[in-house]
C-alpha cells in the first residue's frame, strides 16, 4: 500500500492549527507566573526577578487564612462526597433494574445540569434564613453544599470502575463461605481503590476550584483561595495577586502529575 | 407473594438505603434550594430585596417585557433581550472557536505514536484542572490596556494609543473560548481515538477522493466526539459567570451576571429567580437536545 497518494492520518493544516492551540493555551499562563517573579509593584514594568511577592503571600494572613480554609473546605467536602458516592454507586451497578433505579440516577446527575450561579442564588436564598434563624455562620453550610456538587463528580470514576470489575471474584469468595461484609472488605474495595481515588481526587479539585458558590455562601472570613483572589483583583490589582495564581497553578500541575503516575502504576 | 419478589424487595430496599445518603445530600442542598427559586419567582419583589408573599407574575412577565413608569405601556425590555441575545451569541461563538481550534489538536493527538500521546494530552489536562479564575486572570492580562498584546503593539509602533479591549463583546469571547478549550478538545480525542484508521485505508483504496473519505467515512464516526465537546463548551458558557464578570464588567454582561445583578444593586429577587429559570430551561433544552441527537445517531448507526 506504499503507493498511496496520501497518509490517511493526515489532515491538512492540523499539525499547524494543534501546535497553534497549544501556544495559546500556554502563553498566558507562562506570563502568568514570569509576572510573578516580577519585583516590581507596579504589572508590566519589570524590576528584576525575585520571589519578592512569593515572601510577601506567605506573610499575608489573609492570603494563609484563605489557603487553610480552601485546604479543610475541599478536603471535607471530597471526603463526604467520596463516602456518599461509593455507596450511591454500589447501589446503582450490577442491578437487574429496581423501583426508583433512575429516580437515583437523575438525583446523583441533578447537579451537573444545573448552571453553577443558578445553584448559587439558589443555596444562598436558603442558608441566609437558615444563618438568621439558627446563629450558627460556621464553615459547615460551605462543606456541605460543596459536598452536594461534588457527589457527581466523585460518583463517575467510581460507578465506571465498578461497571468494569469482574464479578468473578466476589462471586468465589461467597463460594467460599465469606460473609457479605468480608467479602467487601477483603475483594471489593481493594478492587474499587484505583476508582475510589480518581473520584476522591476529582471532587478535592473540583471544591478547589470553585468560585461561586462559595462566593456567594461565605461567612465574614470565611474566604477561600479562589474568593481572597477575586476580592484582590476588585480591590487592588498588584503582582501578588500572579503569586497566589501561580501556586493555584502549581497545585493543578501537582495534582494532575499525581494521579497520571498514579495510574500508570495501576495499570 | 413468592420468594423472588420478596428478595428483589429486599435488594431494592438494600439498594436504596446505600444510596440515601447522597441523595439526601443532593435533595436537600441541589432539589429542594431551587424548589424555592421556584416559588420565589411567582412572589412579588420586597423592598430591600427579599420577597413578600403575594402572589405575583411581574418576576417572569419582567423577564422579557418592561413596563413604562409614566403610563404602564407595556414593550419588550430592551436591557434584558440584548443579555440574553449576547448570551446565546457568545456561547454560540464560543462553542465554534473552540471547535476550530479544539478538532486539529484532538485529530492531531490521537495520529501520534501511542508513547507520546500521554504528554501531548498532558498538556491538555493541565489546563483542564488548572483554576477557572487563575486562567480568566492570564487570559486577562493578555488584552487589558497595559496588557501584553497592547505593549507589544505600542513597542512595535503599530498603535500610538492603547485599545481598549477589555469590558467588551470580544474579551469575553475571548475569555471563554480559551477557559473552555480543553473541554472541546479531550471528548473529540477519545472519538478520533476509537476511530480504526483501516476504515479510512479501505476508503481509500476503493478510490475515494481525501474530502470524500472525510466527510463520509471519518467524520460520521468522529460526530459523538464533536457533539459532546460541543455540549460541555456550550452549556457552561451560557451559564458563565466569573469569566464575563472580569473580561466584560458592567458593560458585557451574560445572563449569570444579570442573575446575580438582581440579589445584589438591583435587588429584584423574583426577577433574579425568574431569570435562573430561564437560564436552566435553555440549558436543559441543550441537554435534552444532545440525548435526542446521541441516541438517534446510535438507532441510525
Amino acid at each position: 500500500m506504499a503507493d498511496r497518494a496520501f497518509d490517511t492520518r493526515r489532515l491538512p493544516g492540523a499539525t499547524v492549527l494543534a501546535l497553534a492551540c497549544f501556544v495559546i493555551l500556554y502563553i498566558p499562563m507562562v506570563i502568568l507566573v514570569a509576572n510573578s517573579f516580577n519585583t516590581g509593584k507596579v504589572i508590566g514594568q519589570w524590576e528584576g526577578v525575585s520571589l519578592h511577592w512569593y515572601a510577601r503571600a506567605l506573610q499575608n494572613d489573609a492570603f494563609l487564612a484563605a489557603a487553610r480554609t480552601s485546604l479543610i473546605l475541599a478536603s471535607l467536602a471530597a471526603l463526604i462526597a467520596t463516602i456518599t458516592a461509593t455507596m450511591a454507586a454500589l447501589a446503582t451497578t450490577r442491578s437487574r433494574g429496581f423501583r426508583g433505579e433512575g429516580t437515583i440516577h437523575i438525583v446523583l446527575n441533578q447537579p451537573i445540569m444545573v448552571p453553577e450561579i443558578v445553584l448559587a442564588i439558589a443555596l444562598l436564598i436558603i442558608i441566609a434564613q437558615i444563618k438568621q434563624a439558627t446563629g450558627y455562620t460556621g464553615l459547615g453550610y460551605l462543606v456541605i453544599a460543596h459536598s452536594a456538587f461534588c457527589i457527581p463528580f466523585a460518583y463517575m470514576p467510581i460507578r465506571a470502575r465498578l461497571e468494569g470489575m469482574d464479578l468473578t471474584l466476589e462471586t468465589a469468595a461467597a463460594d467460599l463461605y465469606a460473609g457479605r461484609l468480608y467479602t467487601f472488605r477483603k475483594v471489593t474495595l481493594p478492587l474499587l481503590a484505583p476508582g475510589i481515588l480518581a473520584g476522591f481526587m476529582l471532587a478535592f479539585v473540583i471544591s478547589l476550584d470553585d468560585v461561586v458558590i462559595s462566593d456567594f455562601l461565605k461567612s465574614p472570613g470565611q474566604d477561600t483561595l479562589p474568593t481572597y483572589l477575586l476580592g484582590e483583583l476588585r480591590r487592588n490589582l498588584t503582582s501578588e495577586i500572579y503569586a497566589i495564581s501561580s501556586l493555584l497553578l502549581l497545585i493543578s500541575v501537582l495534582i494532575v502529575a499525581g494521579s497520571w503516575l498514579l495510574t500508570r502504576k495501576k495499570t | 407473594m413468592d420468594a423472588e419478589t420478596l428478595a428483589a424487595r429486599a435488594d431494592a430496599r438494600r439498594r436504596w438505603g446505600l444510596a440515601a445518603p447522597a441523595v439526601a445530600i443532593i435533595t436537600l442542598f441541589s432539589i429542594l434550594p431551587l424548589g424555592v427559586v421556584l416559588v420565589y419567582s411567582f412572589l412579588a419583589p420586597g423592598d430591600f430585596g427579599n420577597v413578600r408573599w403575594q402572589l405575583s407574575f411581574e418576576g417572569w412577565f419582567s423577564v422579557l417585557f418592561e413596563r413604562d413608569i409614566f403610563d404602564d405601556t407595556i414593550s419588550l425590555s430592551d436591557a434584558h433581550l440584548t443579555i440574553l441575545g449576547r448570551s446565546v451569541a457568545l456561547s454560540l461563538a464560543t462553542t465554534l472557536i473552540t471547535l476550530v481550534l479544539g478538532l486539529p489538536t484532538a485529530w492531531f493527538i490521537a495520529t501520534r505514536p501511542l508513547h507520546q500521546r500521554a504528554f501531548w494530552l498532558f498538556l491538555i489536562t493541565i489546563p483542564f484542572w488548572t483554576n477557572l479564575l487563575v486562567r480568566t486572570i492570564a487570559v486577562q492580562e493578555m488584552i487589558r490596556s497595559e496588557g501584553v498584546f497592547n505593549r507589544l503593539f505600542l513597542w512595535l509602533g503599530l498603535i500610538d494609543a492603547p485599545i481598549q479591549m477589555m469590558f467588551t463583546n470580544f474579551a469575553v469571547l475571548v475569555g471563554m473560548a480559551y477557559v473552555f478549550l480543553p473541554l472541546m478538545v479531550l471528548p473529540v480525542y477519545s472519538a478520533i481515538e476509537k476511530f480504526d484508521f483501516r476504515l479510512a485505508e479501505a476508503g481509500y483504496d476503493l478510490y475515494a477522493s481525501r474530502a470524500y473519505c472525510l466527510r463520509r467515512v471519518i467524520l460520521p464516526m468522529v460526530r459523538p466526539g464533536i457533539i459532546a465537546g460541543s455540549i460541555l463548551v456550550f452549556v457552561p458558557s451560557l451559564g458563565a459567570y466569573v469569566t464575563p464578570r472580569i473580561m466584560g464588567g458592567g458593560k458585557s454582561m451574560m445572563l449569570g451576571n444579570l442573575i446575580e445583578m438582581q440579589f445584589g444593586q438591583g435587588r429584584n429577587w423574583p426577577l433574579g429567580a425568574a431569570l435562573s429559570l430561564t437560564l436552566t430551561a435553555l440549558v436543559l433544552a441543550a441537554l435534552i437536545w444532545y440525548t435526542r441527537l446521541t441516541s438517534g445517531g446510535r438507532r441510525n448507526g
